[in-house]
């Protein structure tokens, strides 16, 4: 009974260093976005103050920055969501052989450095949109080649999450609408879509946050122009101020209430098919209203 | 034909092989129940798949990737005597590396920086494993169906809030007039003298590395304990193993692919990573990636930077190839 104990005791403890250390550093930032010190410190605490608030909105660089980040999540997710669905369900059907080869093409932006990444968009581009002055002067910009560099990694991330879902889909409904008459693009708007909806949104919500919070790709790819986060490191890099804990707060908060929200869906879709398959086990027995 | 543009031709090759191989197969595995891709897709979405698709692999994947190898073997020249004359193959990039190209001395600085960079990630690696380990296999195994899904909660949140805004919070803390140091002269452990630099000593940076990649080690370990059968662990402990002896012989073992998967996305990513060594490394680091950096951005060498990420990214891969291969694991388990 004693081992137990001390197992108890010292599992205790190392789950408490450890959740210590995921979150010690973003609670003590987040105290310094409330402190008056112009140094962004714990202690002493000098006295309370939403000062650092109005200078975050009031910090031109970084909402220019909020700006394009948001464009280019956007453009990302126009461009990885599609390509994600058309590589899964490419994956799904291809021959046994082709599809090793074809699953090492579409993860190795997965396992490529994202500074390659950044370096290679930036180098290929140049030399595309350069062939006219036209197309340079239209598409050679930062958040157009941050939306491509970005897209090749965020498609692969659109691709596994879409592929998970997929593998389960059954295909003698697609089948059925065929035969029942029904054209190709109906099947695929009326049954394979609604079918995989779930898997559509947490692709472009993950693609969305994953091109939002980049870094080793945008900075490269981003050129003259600035996101949030190359506006964020550069702040980070010169010195600190306390503003930069205010935006942590803030991005921490939204980030409690996502995950608040996704587990209450996540809880009501669970008792949703829950209610789903016991009205299934009431009908067999003749028993639904 | 320019080398630049052979570098168009080398997917259009893969393309055919693809080609063939689907036709061959078609005639050898011949199933009349099959229905053919048209068959099932219809020739609009079809096509439309087949574009999407074509235009990520080619466009965003491997034609940029061909493209950067074949820039890196190339001279930098002003942008008008490109394609001209002096335009010509040339390994002097990767040259450059092992040897400086004005005295004929080693490289030192730079070499420095490539083993420095790779030891740093390996001892990441191992540091995270050791780290996550527990957690994982607690729960996977042993917590209730409440309490893990509580953990993984907690295990995501801190990952909404991006890289950068993490390594600060790791600086706020370890900087020399930062949490940790007014904590200890606040106890009384240091004197207001004796601040401890950790940035400068670069255990900021190693905690930056380390806290940036907790979660992709954690996952995948999650993922493979998860899927071991709890009977043999009681069947282990009936017959009286101890519990080292439990986690050598039964868990480990069976999690090997899960421990290969998040060993090789934490090195990878650590290698490449950029915003933790340059926040949070001391002044005297020069991590490599860093070293690419500069050549984009002071020295205006891209060629040379192409060969510099060219070095790294074949060198992570051996080194990952290499790992997998003495752990006797695939390649294919490894990326699930």
């Amino acid at each position: 009974m004693t081992s137990k104990l001390v197992f108890n005791v010292t599992f205790g403890f190392y789950l408490l260093l450890f959740f210590g250390y995921l979150f010690g550093p973003l609670l003590a930032m987040s105290v310094t976005a409330f402190n008056t010190s112009n140094y962004p410190q714990v202690i002493p605490f000098e006295g309370f103050t939403l000062d650092w608030f109005v200078k975050l909105i009031n910090h031109q660089q970084m909402m220019e920055g909020l700006l394009n980040s948001i464009i280019i999540g956007i453009g990302v997710v126009c461009i990885s969501v599609p390509v994600g669905l058309a590589a899964a369900i490419i994956m799904n059907q291809i021959y046994h052989r082709a599809r090793s080869l074809f699953y090492l093409v579409t993860v190795s932006p997965l396992l490529t450095p994202g500074v390659i990444i950044g370096i290679s968009t930036v180098i290929f581009w140049k030399d595309m949109f350069g062939l006219t002055d036209f197309t340079k002067a239209v598409f050679y910009k930062g958040i157009i080649l941050s939306i491509l560099g970005q897209s090749s990694f965020v498609a692969a991330y659109c691709l596994l999450i879409i592929m998970a879902r997929l593998t389960r889909f059954d295909r003698a409904q697609e089948e059925a609408a065929l035969d029942l008459g029904a054209s190709y693009p109906q099947v695929f708007w009326h049954i394979l879509v609604p079918y995989l909806r779930p898997a559509l949104v947490s692709a472009g919500v993950l693609g969305f946050l994953s091109s939002f919070e980049n870094y080793n790709t945008t900075t490269f790819a981003i050129l003259a122009d600035k996101t949030l986060v190359t506006v964020l490191a550069g702040e980070t890099r010169q010195g600190t101020t306390p503003a930069l804990s205010a935006l942590a707060v803030i991005i921490i908060g939204l980030s409690l209430i996502g995950a608040v929200i996704y587990e209450y869906l996540k809880r009501r879709e669970e008792a949703a098919a829950l209610a789903i398959k016991e009205n299934a086990r009431l009908a067999e027995r003749g028993e639904a209203e | 034909m320019s080398s630049r543009t052979l570098v168009f031709l080398i997917p259009l090759i893969v393309i055919i092989g693809f080609w063939l191989m689907a036709r061959y197969e078609s005639r050898v595995a011949h199933d009349p129940t099959h229905k053919s891709y048209w068959e099932r897709n219809g020739t609009v979405l079809g096509l439309t798949f087949i574009g999407l698709v074509a235009f990520w692999s080619l466009f965003l994947v491997t034609l940029p990737y061909l493209y950067m190898v074949v820039e890196s073997f190339h001279p930098k020249l002003p942008p008008a005597q490109r394609g001209g004359p002096n335009d010509f193959l040339t390994i002097a990039n990767y040259k450059s590396f092992f040897v400086n190209q004005t005295d004929g001395q080693f490289n030192d600085t730079h070499m420095y920086a490539f083993r420095y960079s790779i030891l740093v990630s390996a001892g990441i690696t191992i540091l995270n494993l050791c780290i996550c380990y527990p957690l994982a296999y607690y729960m996977a195994q042993s917590g209730t169906a409440q309490k893990v899904r509580l953990l993984l909660l907690g295990l995501i949140v801190p990952y909404w809030v991006n890289e950068i805004l993490r390594s600060f919070a790791v600086k706020l803390i370890l900087a020399s007039n930062g949490l940790l140091n007014s904590s200890l002269i606040k106890l009384g452990i240091i004197g207001p003298e004796g601040k401890i630099d950790f940035l400068l000593h670069n255990t900021g940076m190693w905690v930056g590395l380390s806290y940036a990649n907790l979660l992709i080690m954690i996952f995948p370990l999650y993922n493979a304990i998860e899927s071991l059968d709890k009977n043999q662990i009681e069947a282990a402990r009936d017959l009286g193993a101890p519990w080292w002896k439990i986690h050598r012989d039964v868990v480990i073992p069976h999690a090997k692919p899960g421990i290969a998967s998040g060993c090789t996305l934490v090195f990878m990513l650590a290698a490449g990573s950029l915003a933790a060594p340059l926040l949070l490394g001391g002044p005297r680091t020069l991590w490599f990636t860093q070293v690419v950096y500069d050549f984009f951005f002071q020295s205006f060498n891209w060629p040379r930077g192409s060969a510099y990420a060219f070095i790294l990214l074949a060198a992570c891969i051996a080194i990952v190839l290499g790992m997998l291969k003495a752990f006797n694991v695939k390649l294919g388990e490894a990326i699930k």
